[in-house]
């Protein structure tokens, strides 16, 4: 099996639900900076016309999402990821577009509503990668210590539990425009969430109506600890079989691999390596070598998780590699329309609808 | 160069100004209405688009007020969006200097601002109750009277960092430690407004605003703010046409002023229906008022006597406190006047004076406002969307351009160039300030 047996999307029919594993894979594509090797460089990385370019290139080989990371911080930091992500909205069509949000310098309301409005600005492409920076620098920008693990733990479960909340807040028709009785709104079909965490509250409504998908997608990694909070698990490690089970076990619909890679290119894959320095290992995998060879472990990883998220350690020479073998091999993308249905996930019921 | 007027409009978003029982109205709310206005105010040269910002849902009564428009996106994620279908136009957010991160906020004004090639604005705005702050970290907690002490530290916070300066601050209002993580946009940072009325609103626009969302469309009022603030600018060293003035008002064209009139009447009277001047009521009675009349007498039992909450959204100062005085003097004006309820919310409704007539008619209006210094524009609040937008840019443009008064192509690329603003200073550098 090559590149070619991944179809980038999986079309809603051909899946299982999300009880099951998917049958066919999915591919997901970090674009931040100018890659995930720290020895990456790009003149272009505040370029907003790169961005465009880079995600309609990942958009034509079929990529079933972009996610966009971010820090707080001058490195890797840049220009915040949700402002990236809803500028490319509307130059793309299909792609799902997830910036990683960071719960601990968030307020989470706020982060809520960025969510929700580019749900409804991608007509349902919205996905969310949990971040959780705990570094001294980043949370100093918010006047807050870094939090020990445990605590860690129940501000990332807190903040995905309101964020989701939130979301139900209005139910889907809860904007009814009835005319004769003066009513924009059913007052009955907004609701307080009256939400009470470990360390803040929120009362809720979202100022934003419900997002198009319901819920938008969340994505975070299992080391965070609210595996059963997500709609997708990111896991890596040498142990990734055993990890993407243990994601499953815990409740988390669908399980992507972390895969970092550097490619054969006009020079082979050891000598970029060399050339671009030390590249400290990391919880992902990482394939560096020929397409045919990332192929194979892409064929592998396939028995045991829904889909991979590719890491481009030069998005400049990384990206174009990927992006042409997936266009000449996928067999293009299934019809959405949003990222839910790409990634074969049901839309969830509204936790606070009274009527069906 | 001659004098001309520089137009924004503002995309209020909740509120009883927007008339959506309108048959031609756009869901407000959906993206392809942004769009479309976002457009149609480039191909009408406008400065700036604004969004609003309210960050509770308003509630009548401990419910859910059901009978206005609501329902809006996170302002700087839409104005991103818009950033991608749009090239000249200024992207304005207003934003919440009490219940947002400084550093945080900074950092996403500088990222829209970067990724639009400049065209970024914050409008700042405060606030202090606590029923608002129910939806954050730290609801409630800023006094309302250092609500513009803690907005100007935040603002300085947000022109450090823009400046490219690391910044330090540690006290009970602002405590961070924070570093820029992208270079500034070609206009070099975004460019403030400022709304508030208050005193402490105006010296913050003083000290700090490029432009002035004021409240005062009306002749008078508008040359009695434009003094007022320049000898506020004067106090702070800057130049008496250092900001820019541009009044909050609303535009009603017809083809003829009786047809202008007509359409304005129809506009006030959608704006207040009965079951709006019932709610209306309510929030000063505190009690249910469902079964009077809108079209009968003000209701004969007694008020409940605590104050205001500002569940509706947040109300003047001067509304917080008195509230059985100002009914008593309602019911006075309904007496003398014999007003029922309906008429007596249309008289007392707090609104923005508006500009009714034919386009001819208001251009000229407008050039006298352009002429005798009191206004440098104006902030366009949309009763009809996307009509109103339709029709400024289709009639009103093209007389204010054959009169002079109005731009007839973009000149520059940035906001700050729209708006005539002089290029940013240079901030000093300072050393890492501890408050």
């Amino acid at each position: 099996m090559t590149l070619s047996s991944l179809p980038p999307h999986t079309s809603p029919q051909a899946e299982r639900g999300p009880e099951g594993p998917v049958e066919r894979s999915s591919l997901a594509v970090e674009l931040d900076g100018a890659g995930a090797h720290p020895g990456a460089a790009r003149d272009s990385i505040f370029d907003p016309g790169t961005l465009v370019a880079d995600v309609a290139l990942a958009e034509q080989a079929g990529f079933a999402l972009v996610t966009l990371g971010d820090s707080a911080q001058p490195v890797g930091g840049g220009i915040d990821a949700g402002v990236r992500a809803g500028y490319l909205a509307l130059s793309s069509s299909r792609i799902g577009l997830a910036p990683t949000l960071h719960v601990t310098t968030a307020e989470p309301f706020h982060l809520a509503t960025q969510l929700a409005s580019l749900d409804h600005a991608t007509g349902g492409r919205a996905g969310w990668v949990v971040g959780a920076q705990n570094d001294s620098d980043a949370l100093a920008t918010v006047g807050r210590e870094p939090l020990e693990a445990d605590a860690l733990r129940r501000e990332v479960r807190d903040v995905v539990e309101v964020a989701r909340a939130l979301w139900d807040s209005w139910e889907d028709d809860a904007i009814i425009r009835d005319v004769p009785a003066g009513r924009f709104l059913d007052p009955d079909r907004v609701h307080h969430v009256n939400f009470v965490g470990d360390t803040f509250s929120v009362v809720g409504p979202l100022i934003t109506p419900r997002p198009p998908q319901g819920q938008v997608v969340v994505l975070g990694a299992d080391t965070l600890g609210v595996t059963g909070q997500l709609d997708v698990a990111l896991v890596g490690g040498p142990d990734v079989g055993a990890r993407a089970e243990r994601a499953r076990a815990e409740g988390a619909p669908r399980v992507f691999a972390e895969v970092e890679v550097l490619l054969d290119a006009a020079e082979p894959a050891a000598d970029r390596l060399a050339a671009l320095g030390p590249w400290p290992v990391s919880d992902r995998l990482r394939h560096v070598g020929s397409l045919d060879a990332l192929a194979a472990l892409l064929d592998r990883l396939a028995a045991v998780v829904d889909g991979v998220r590719l890491h481009p350690a030069e998005i400049a020479v990384d990206l174009p590699l990927l992006a042409a073998r997936l266009a000449e091999t996928g067999t293009g993308p299934a019809p959405g329309p949003t990222l839910r249905d790409v990634l074969g996930l049901p839309r969830p019921a509204n936790r606070f609808a009274t009527t069906a | 160069m001659a004098r001309r007027l520089h137009l924004g409009l503002f995309y209020t978003g909740v509120g009883p100004q927007t008339v959506w029982t309108d048959p031609d109205a756009a869901p407000h709310t959906h993206i392809d209405t942004f769009v479309h206005v976002a457009q149609a105010l480039e191909r009408g040269l406008f400065d700036a688009f604004f969004l609003g910002e309210g960050l509770r849902v308003r509630e009548n009564r401990g419910r859910i007020h059901a009978l206005d428009v609501a329902g809006r996106p996170d302002a700087i994620t839409q104005l991103a969006v818009l950033a991608g279908v749009t090239e000249r136009i200024g992207l304005v957010a207003t934003q919440n200097a009490t219940y947002n991160y400084p550093a945080d906020l900074a950092r996403r004004l500088a990222g829209l601002d970067l990724i639009s090639g400049g065209r970024a604005g914050w409008n700042i705005v405060t606030t202090d109750n606590a029923w608002t702050g129910e939806n954050f970290r730290h609801g409630g907690w800023l006094p309302h009277e250092r609500r513009y002490e803690r907005a100007t530290q935040v603002v300085d916070v947000a022109k450090a960092l823009w400046a490219g300066q690391p910044v330090t601050r540690s006290g009970d209002l602002v405590t961070l430690r924070a570093a820029p993580t992208q270079p500034a946009s070609p206009q070099g940072r975004p460019v403030l407004f400022q709304a508030g009325d208050s005193p402490g609103g105006r010296d913050l626009a003083a000290r700090h605003a490029d432009v002035v969302f004021s409240a005062h469309s009306d002749y008078d009022g508008a040359r009695a703010y434009a003094d007022d603030l320049r000898s506020r600018l004067a106090a702070y060293g800057r130049a008496p046409d250092a900001v820019r003035i541009l009044p909050g008002t609303s535009v009603v064209l017809g083809d003829t002023s009786a047809d202008a009139a007509e359409r304005a009447a129809w506009i006030r009277r959608e704006q207040t229906t009965g079951p709006r001047a019932i709610a209306f009521l309510e929030q000063f009675w505190g009690k249910d008022l469902s079964d009077y009349d809108p079209d009968g007498p003000l209701p004969e039992i007694e008020p409940t006597e605590d104050e205001l909450d500002p569940s509706r959204g947040t109300l003047p100062i001067d509304w917080r406190t008195g509230k059985l005085e100002r009914i008593a003097q309602w019911r006075r004006l309904a007496a003398e006047r014999s007003l029922s309820i309906r008429d007596l919310v249309a008289e007392v409704t707090p609104r923005h004076e508006g500009f009714v007539g034919t386009p001819g008619q208001i251009a000229d209006e407008w050039t006298r406002y352009l002429r005798d210094g009191v206004v440098d524009g104006f902030n366009l609040l949309p009763q009809l969307i996307p009509q109103t937008i339709d029709d400024v840019v289709a009639k009103l443009v093209p007389a204010l351009q054959e009169r002079g008064v109005y731009r007839t192509a973009y000149e520059g690329t940035t906001l700050r160039e729209h708006l005539d603003l002089p290029p940013v200073p240079e901030l000093p550098i300072s050393p890492i300030g501890i408050d």
